[in-house]
């Protein structure tokens, strides 16, 4: 690994961990698509900036970007308190508007500069290693380093320093509010935060991507953790291991790295919801086809006592008059039978089930469960009777 | 120079009537379609879309080696669907929220098309500059033959909209009661969303993927003030729409070297604030000048019923008292003593004395009975 991989995969990781934290509150406020129209509307900020300053270095540029998208989320939220709009609608409406001032005031006034709307969009990162900061003769690295550092010890401060206004905010607003903290205050302190996090980042690797790594990560650890700290802590985490393996994909296959490193926060993503344990696809299925089966059994062993002892009736107990009497299909009723038959809850013989001891024991504790106040004992109860085989 | 001969004139030049035309198809299309979008709260799906339709474009040259316009449809159309159902799919199966799903959706699907088209730049003799227009969106480079079949595919998805009406807008306003119906919901919402793709990919060579989410939902928005029906507010849509199209094309052909996709953008954007303020009922003037007269009349109404108060501690109700003692009242000025002097309700003598009218009784006797000001 030479020097120059080295620094880009710095970069890419201090920008992955500073996108990481304000998107897992981004995620929980369910503001996550106000990051798509800061990242655009910042464009009218740094051309105007531009304009002022006339360097692309400035760090009024920054400013004024970060300003611009603070802007962004009061014009937002001014347009969706008048209800003449959702709130959806309001975003859809204003950072176009802002994005189109930046591109026209681009043609107009810059148009022999290298800043452009391809530049803003999609960044790129492979450059970030030649704009270096000289100090006193010295090389200390690249530029793109130092700036996303300052703003992810900035992120880290002010997540740690707020952290109960934060969680307390963003779960409860109204009751923050009770308690005499400052909602509004806070929350628009987050929005100047994101907002200055995508101004650096949107660097390195472009507008739209800043939402890919703020977004991705913290979406994908809200699949994983109800803990709000493990959720900043697995998203960082998700954030740095796309950053990683975005690079070295690039890498490979020569192509635009800030893409990668989206593609696999995407492909992290689509692994964690489809095997995440609890909230993955694939659990969710398992479970809910579990508990099909599960309850068909119970079910079945009921339908089978209720015909027996006193009022027993052969033809209702027959296999054959299942399909009708439940409207399952053949292979649900074969299966169901197959199941209840293995655990032990039913016995069959010339196509007529009976109840075992065993089913027996079932009814009686489910009865006694049931007639019961409390239903504590509910799971052990299926744990210990129905069986359960994929 | 009169306006309309100027705009006749702007349009008699052959390319500014064929992107005139164009836009002003793709306005009336995306205005029809955004108000289902609008209504549906799916404002933010357009955006989504059209970021998501670029690894199909780059899959589609990928495939074909050349940059065919009906490729490269075919291509944004499924991944911009592909798209939509997979965020349909995550906010049906999971906690995570539409807004999340649409974020992430879109920003990694455009990272995967960033992958992809990097890759394509790389290939030897790939001529790739086609796939840039259709990022950022260039009116200028319409054909004749683009709007030709720009109208065939507007005209499809107006005749299936109209055929549909019923349908759309009882899944629109209650998708519950349609399909306790007995209707196939999911297909015809998927119907509809497809329809919402087509729009969107239609629009992104006109004005590229960062604003097309605005060309759909702006006109929507501008008509959604005007009206409360859906049949007014589709025709409303489709002509703010066409508006925008031919106002933006005209403004970006007058001033050189402005883009045309924003200036449409800004003129749909200026349709909507327009109707954001001078709309009839909804209008933000208008609500401000009905609360500023519901205030006036509530003012007003406490008034009287103070002074009815005030004169019945007396036998006679005409008994006179001085203007003085009603200064005390909340809300009272010199120039409400002239409204109700006006109205009729009050008599004042010339040395400043005033007593009730029998319509002022009658006024605060029907006040008290509506509850009073108490």
């Amino acid at each position: 690994m030479t020097g120059v991989q080295f620094e880009i995969q710095l970069i890419a990781v201090l920008v992955a961990i500073s996108c990481a934290i304000p998107g897992v509150f981004l995620v929980l406020r369910k503001m996550s698509m106000i990051s798509d129209a800061i990242s655009h509307a910042i464009l009218p900020g740094i051309v105007v900036g531009f304009l002022i300053t006339n360097s692309i270095n400035s760090p009024l540029l920054i400013v004024l970007a970060a300003v611009t998208g603070v802007v962004t989320v009061a014009i937002v939220e001014l347009i969706s308190k008048t209800n003449l709009v959702k709130e959806d609608a309001a975003i859809g409406l204003v950072f176009p508007m802002l994005f189109s001032i930046g591109v026209i005031l681009i043609s107009r006034n810059v148009g022999n500069i290298h800043i452009d709307t391809d530049t803003v969009l999609l960044g790129e990162l492979a450059f970030a290693p030649f704009d270096r900061v000289i100090l006193a003769g010295i090389d200390m690295g690249p530029k793109g380093a130092w700036v996303m550092g300052t703003i992810l010890l900035l992120n880290v401060a002010f997540v740690v320093v707020f952290f109960k206004e934060l969680k307390l905010t963003t779960f409860d607003a109204g009751l923050a509010a009770s308690l005499g903290f400052y909602p509004v205050v806070l929350h628009y302190a987050m929005m100047g935060m994101v907002s200055i996090t995508t101004v650096g980042a949107f660097d390195s690797v472009g507008a739209i991507l800043v939402v890919a790594l703020m977004i991705t990560p913290a979406a994908t650890a809200y699949l994983i953790t109800d803990d709000l700290k493990l959720m900043l802590v697995f998203s960082a985490t998700i954030g740095v291991l796309a950053a990683i393996s975005g690079y070295w994909m690039a890498n490979l296959l020569d192509v635009s790295i800030a893409g990668s490193m989206a593609t696999m926060c995407g492909f992290i993503f689509l692994l964690v919801y489809l095997f995440a344990p609890v909230r993955g696809l694939l659990s969710v299925y398992k479970r809910r086809n579990r508990q099909k089966s599960e309850f068909a059994q119970m079910t079945l062993v009921m339908h089978v006592y209720n015909h027996s002892g006193e009022n027993d009736d052969v033809d209702e107990r027959r296999i054959s008059h299942l399909k009708k009497h439940f409207l399952w299909d053949d292979h649900f009723v074969q299966l169901t039978v197959k199941q209840a038959l293995s655990g032990g809850l039913l016995s069959e013989s010339h196509q007529v089930l009976t109840l075992t001891d065993k089913g027996i024991q079932f009814i009686s504790a489910a009865n006694s469960l049931f007639s019961s106040k409390y239903h504590p004992g509910f799971e052990a109860l299926r744990k210990e009777f129905v069986i359960f085989t994929d | 120079m009169d306006f309309l001969e100027f705009f006749i004139d702007l349009f008699s030049d052959y390319t500014t009537r064929v992107i005139g035309l164009g836009t002003a198809i793709l306005g009336i299309v995306s205005g029809v379609l955004g108000v289902y979008a609008i209504l549906k709260k799916q404002s933010l799906l357009g955006d989504a879309v059209a970021h998501a339709a670029l690894p199909g474009i780059a899959i589609a040259f990928l495939i074909t080696g050349t940059k065919s316009p009906l490729m490269f449809f075919v291509g944004a159309t499924l991944s911009g669907w592909l798209a939509t159902l997979w965020i349909m799919g995550i906010t049906r199966n999971t906690r995570i929220k539409m807004d999340t799903a649409l974020g992430m959706v879109l920003a990694v699907f455009f990272g995967v098309g960033l992958v992809l088209l990097t890759f394509i730049q790389k290939l030897p003799n790939a001529n790739q500059s086609g796939l840039e227009t259709f990022l950022f969106g260039q009116a200028a480079t319409l054909l004749q033959r683009d709007v030709v079949s720009m109208g065939i595919i507007g005209a499809a998805i107006i005749v299936v909209v109209s055929l549909l009406w019923k349908e759309f807008k009882l899944l629109t306003f209650d998708p519950q009661f349609f399909k306790s119906l007995g209707f196939n919901t999911r297909f015809l919402d998927i119907l509809l969303t497809s329809l919402i793709v087509l729009a969107i990919v239609m629009g992104l060579q006109t004005v590229g993927v960062v604003l097309m989410s605005a060309m759909l939902i702006a006109p929507a928005a501008a008509a959604r003030q005007w009206t409360d029906r859906l049949d007014r507010m589709v025709i409303l849509s489709a002509v703010f729409g066409a508006i925008s199209g031919l106002l933006g094309t005209a403004i970006s052909s007058y001033g050189a070297k402005i883009s045309t996709g924003p200036t449409i953008i800004l003129s749909s954007v200026s349709i909507v604030a327009f109707s954001f303020l001078f709309a009839p009922g909804r209008g933000l003037i208008a609500k401000f000048l009905m609360r500023e007269k519901n205030r006036r009349n509530l003012a007003i109404n406490k008034v009287i019923a103070e002074m009815y108060e005030i004169c019945s501690t007396h036998d006679n109700l005409d008994h006179r008292h001085s203007i003085a003692i009603l200064k005390t009242l909340p809300g009272f000025s010199n120039r409400m003593v002239r409204q109700l002097k006006e109205k009729d309700l009050v008599e004042i003598s010339s040395d400043k004395q005033w007593c009730m009218t029998d319509k002022g009784v009658k006024a605060a006797l029907q006040i008290k009975a509506m509850g009073g000001m108490d």
